[in-house]
């Protein structure tokens, strides 16, 4: 190793572009006069059988090119968009249509496509066309949905489309027994991810090459490419999908493909012009995702120390009208709930419900967060009962550190055993109470009242399984200038990918990090990936780029011992030149390695002319031996065998206005377990935003639907995003790195956590 | 129907522009798709973001709540202005680089050109005013603490 990149606050490549405005987001891609742009009706009811389209007024617009309803549509487009995520205890998935047919089943459900010369025309042609509805009775919220007087769809008896019990031990007996009981009912209101960009769409159709591309504001470019060839009847050869620049996904951009990621590929191909759509914000609230709905229903046994010795969890989750993300949320609530703690038995049964609102994918945290609300609101709870301190009870109730691996008896979200790879609950904790100043808190709340005011001091406690499989791959490519290109397929979305791969090759090649270009997310460059969610990118694509740069390495270093006539062990590789230890001087740079690598006719550049100089390879066998190939490249995949568990623990002090409600955060405490950083930088920039998403879910954000299912505050105006004004002034971080033996780099993700436990920590 | 179309000169960040536009054509989608000037993102388009935030005649104003015809004659500055004629990046964008204050990057033109405005306004300003210049603007990723620092640091800056 010749630079030491990896873990240290290296500033990032990204910003440049994004300070000087020169980001390429998807609504900048192809701007011009040939590009046209969609608009979509939505419907207006919550829940309402479609008798009639009239689109008669529309085609007379001028300017308008094509107007498009579920009839226009045929073979596997005509068909419900795919269940990306199938689980047998999912007996009732329902997925909608890219435009409704016969039925809409929430307000902003998609309905008719227009594609005129800019989107003011395809809007006023939005506006003429004509639909009769026989308006339904709605069902709104988990307990309309769970009475079922009325259903949401006809064939799902009781509104439940999944029903998923896991035990581990015999829960109901060791509350019956346990000399303590407690009942708690608790319930989490929605929210959603709501990224400064919303969902976007452009797509070019070239005859000539009879090749389709498209660019998507999306977490997964290998998904909606496999999506848009098999609805339009493509080869997958025939589509590339290219990430842009992303503005913020936070989860919602992982479904896919979202009906417009098909209607705009199929519009430019018919057209024969390209074809954009740029989601506005109202649609956003409308007609993407949200997340965070459940109701908890808790049971709990625990001893005179309130160790937990029976814990019975039911809850219902609300989907929203349609399942194309199948139980992913769900089940991970119900595993993460358990968090650091080992209750001696544990029972979880949830039901996944439909209700007349907008479908319910992953939002940052995916399920965790009311995990961990419920969870810590239970010992909080307990530790109430038994008059202990809050801390002590979440101490006495801690898996150890010489515990792991720790198998939680219970299937994660990816099918495997939901089996914790490493950490040090009890040294958080400490870090945690002395950050914060836990034992000092009695006499700070003490000087507090005497002048008046109110404080108060939350803490909670989470564990996230991150770097969730199957997999991800990388490419590196050193050029024969040097330069080297790496390329990994998921996407970025603010997470600064292209700056901690970099270091990644930096230090695991030798080469300067100035040298290094990474790609995420662009099909033409790698096309096996999955994408950005679970806070895997790291883990993932960092574990992959580590390997394909050794690999890059290895050859490098074969080539150069052929060419300098040493011996590999003999070399090294410093800011890109291949030399000899102990011998400076006697070196020879990457780029002509790689020119080396690659036997050619022809002398194109200086790297060509410099490797004259050397002859590698036996010359009485072919150029290229029969297990090489051309070119200083190298390519592996990483795929683990189970996730990687990270963790931490936040704290809170607030003030409290009796008079106006007004919560005030006085200090906010983080210990943070991610491994081994990165990037620290990196790594505090992700636990600012998710503290500041968690203190908007716990205290301002929900969405207000009313009984006829209208999303009331479906702008920035009413639904309470934080400002400035409303996130903690600064957060005290403190790190501890428990490295994870599950990958090369001993790295845990990091994008979720900060979400996870701040509601807790604030109820 | 055909639009009626008007005579709209801009100058944007020194260059004049000489367009003919509908008279409901948005300021922003005028920067953005009739001069290709693609860094004034529009994060929601009533006003609350401030990601459309560009500079008329010196003052912050939110593109997405003002017609381009409205903004005639004016002079308009973009983010795509905040650089130096030689390239070097301005003080706001430099802090905000040092300082790790943007993640996917996409608030962050409507943050420079706000804060370009109000340090012009107070280039000192308080811990408690560097919070208040910003007060206006959403961002989802950055959680806001390194944006403030950002203020802070531009105001050093801009002071040497």
């Amino acid at each position: 190793m010749t630079t030491n990149l990896v873990g240290t606050p290296v500033a990032r490549v990204e910003d440049d572009r994004f300070l000087r405005g020169l980001g390429r987001y998807v609504d900048d891609v192809l701007v011009g006069e040939q590009t046209l742009h969609a608009a979509v009706l939505r419907s207006p009811h919550a829940h309402a059988r479609i008798l009639d389209i009239d689109v008669d007024e529309v085609l007379d617009l001028e300017g308008v090119h094509a107007v498009w309803t579920h009839d226009d549509l045929e073979g596997p487009m005509a068909q419900p968009l795919p269940l990306l995520i199938p689980h047998p205890a999912l007996t009732h998935g329902r997925t909608q249509y890219a435009l409704a047919r016969d039925e809409v089943n929430h307000v902003g459900e998609a309905i008719a496509f227009v594609v005129a010369d800019d989107r003011y025309v395809a809007e006023d042609a939005v506006a003429r066309i004509r639909v009769s509805y026989e308006v339904l009775p709605p069902v709104v919220g988990i307990d309309a949905a769970r009475a079922a007087t009325h259903l949401v769809h006809d064939d799902v008896p009781g509104n439940i489309g999944a029903r998923l019990e896991q035990e581990n031990g015999d829960a109901r007996a060791a509350i019956d027994a346990a000399p303590h009981r407690l009942e708690l009912d608790l319930t989490v209101e929605r929210s959603a991810c709501t990224p400064l960009e919303g969902r976007g769409t452009v797509a070019r159709w070239d005859p000539d090459s009879g090749r389709l591309q498209v660019w998507t504001s999306t977490q997964t470019a290998t998904g909606v490419r496999a999506a848009v060839a098999a609805k339009l009847g493509l080869d997958l050869g025939q589509v590339d999908v290219i990430t842009p620049d992303v503005g913020g996904g936070f989860g919602v951009k992982i479904n896919h493909p979202w009906p417009e990621e098909l209607l705009v590929p199929l519009a430019a191909r018919a057209l024969g012009r390209p074809v954009k759509f740029t989601e506005d914000r109202r649609e956003h609230f409308i007609s993407s995702a949200h997340e965070r709905g459940q109701v908890h229903h808790v049971e709990v046994g625990f001893d005179d120390e309130g160790r937990l010795l029976g814990l019975d969890v039911t809850f219902w989750h609300d989907h929203g009208a349609y399942t194309p993300y199948g139980l992913i949320v769900p089940i991970i609530t119900s595993t993460q709930l358990l968090g650091p703690y080992k209750p001696e038995a544990y029972r979880v049964v949830f039901e996944s419900l439909y209700t007349n609102t907008v479908m319910v994918t992953p939002y940052r945290g995916a399920g965790r967060p009311q995990g961990c609300f419920v969870m810590e609101r239970t010992i909080d709870a307990i530790a109430a009962e038994l008059g202990l301190d809050r801390a002590d009870v979440r101490a006495a109730n801690f898996i150890q550190p010489d515990e792991f691996p720790y198998d939680q008896g219970l299937i994660f979200q990816d099918g495997r055993e939901l089996e914790y790879d490493s950490g040090d609950y009890p040294a958080s904790l400490a870090k945690l109470k002395a950050l914060v100043g836990w034992d000092e808190f009695p006499a700070f709340r003490a000087e507090m009242a005497a002048q008046g005011r109110r404080v108060g001091i939350g803490l909670a406690c989470y564990v996230e399984g991150t770097g969730v499989g199957p997999y991800e791959g990388a490419h590196v490519h050193v050029e024969t200038s040097g330069k080297v290109k790496v390329a990994t397929g998921l996407t970025t979305q603010g997470q600064g990918h292209q700056t901690v791969f970099a270091q990644i090759v930096a230090d695991a090649l030798g080469v300067r990090f100035e040298d290094v270009e990474v790609v995420t997310g662009d099909t033409r460059r790698m096309p096996y990936a999955v994408g950005t969610f679970a806070s895997r990118a790291a883990v993932m694509s960092g574990s992959a780029i580590h390997l394909a740069a050794l690999r890059t390495r290895e050859k490098a270093l074969r080539i150069a011992a052929d060419a300098l006539e040493v011996d590999e062990a003999d070399l090294e590789i410093v800011d890109g030149l291949v030399r000899v230890r102990g011998a400076v001087d006697h070196h020879l740079s990457l780029g002509t390695v790689a020119v080396l690598s690659n036997p050619l006719r022809y002398a194109f550049d200086e790297a060509s002319k410099a490797a004259t100089q050397f002859s590698v390879g036996d010359p009485g066998k072919p150029p290229v031996a029969e297990d090489d190939e051309p070119g200083l490249e190298g390519r592996d995949f990483y795929s683990p065998d189970r996730s990687t568990f990270a963790s931490g623990m936040h704290a809170v002090i607030v003030e409290t206005d009796p008079d106006t409600a007004q919560v005030r955060i006085l200090k906010y405490a983080v210990v943070h377990d991610c491994g081994h950083l990165l990037n620290p930088m990196i790594v505090e920039g992700q636990i600012h935003g998710g503290v500041a998403q968690g203190v908007g879910g716990a205290l301002f954000e929900r969405m207000v639907y009313d009984e006829h299912g209208q999303l009331l505050n479906a702008s920035f105006m009413d639904f309470l995003m934080p400002y400035v004004t409303e996130v903690p002034e600064s957060i005290d971080i403190d790190h501890l790195e428990t490295p994870s033996p599950l990958n090369p780099l001993g790295i845990k993700g990091a994008g979720e956590a900060g979400v996870i436990p701040s509601a807790a920590v604030c109820a | 129907m055909t639009e009626e179309l008007h005579d709209v000169r801009l100058v944007v960040n020194g260059v004049r522009h000489d367009l003919r536009l509908p008279a409901r054509r948005l300021l922003s989608d005028a920067l953005r798709h009739d001069l290709g000037l693609t860094g004034t993102h529009v994060g929601c388009e009533h006003g609350v973001c401030g990601a459309c935030t560009v500079l008329l005649d010196g003052d912050p104003v939110r593109a997405c709540l003002m017609f381009a015809v409205s903004a005639a004659g004016g002079e308009i500055t973009t983010v795509e202005g905040l650089a130096g004629a030689d390239g070097t990046l301005g003080p706001v964008q430099q802090a905000f680089r040092e300082c790790h204050g943007l993640q996917c990057g996409f608030c962050t033109p409507g943050f420079l050109t706000t804060i370009t405005a109000g340090l012009r306004a107070n280039p000192a300003p308080t811990h408690e005013q560097a919070r208040e210049m910003i007060a206006g603007n959403l961002c989802r990723c950055t959680g806001y603490q390194n944006i403030v620092a950002a203020v802070e640091r531009a105001a050093e800056l801009g002071a040497r």
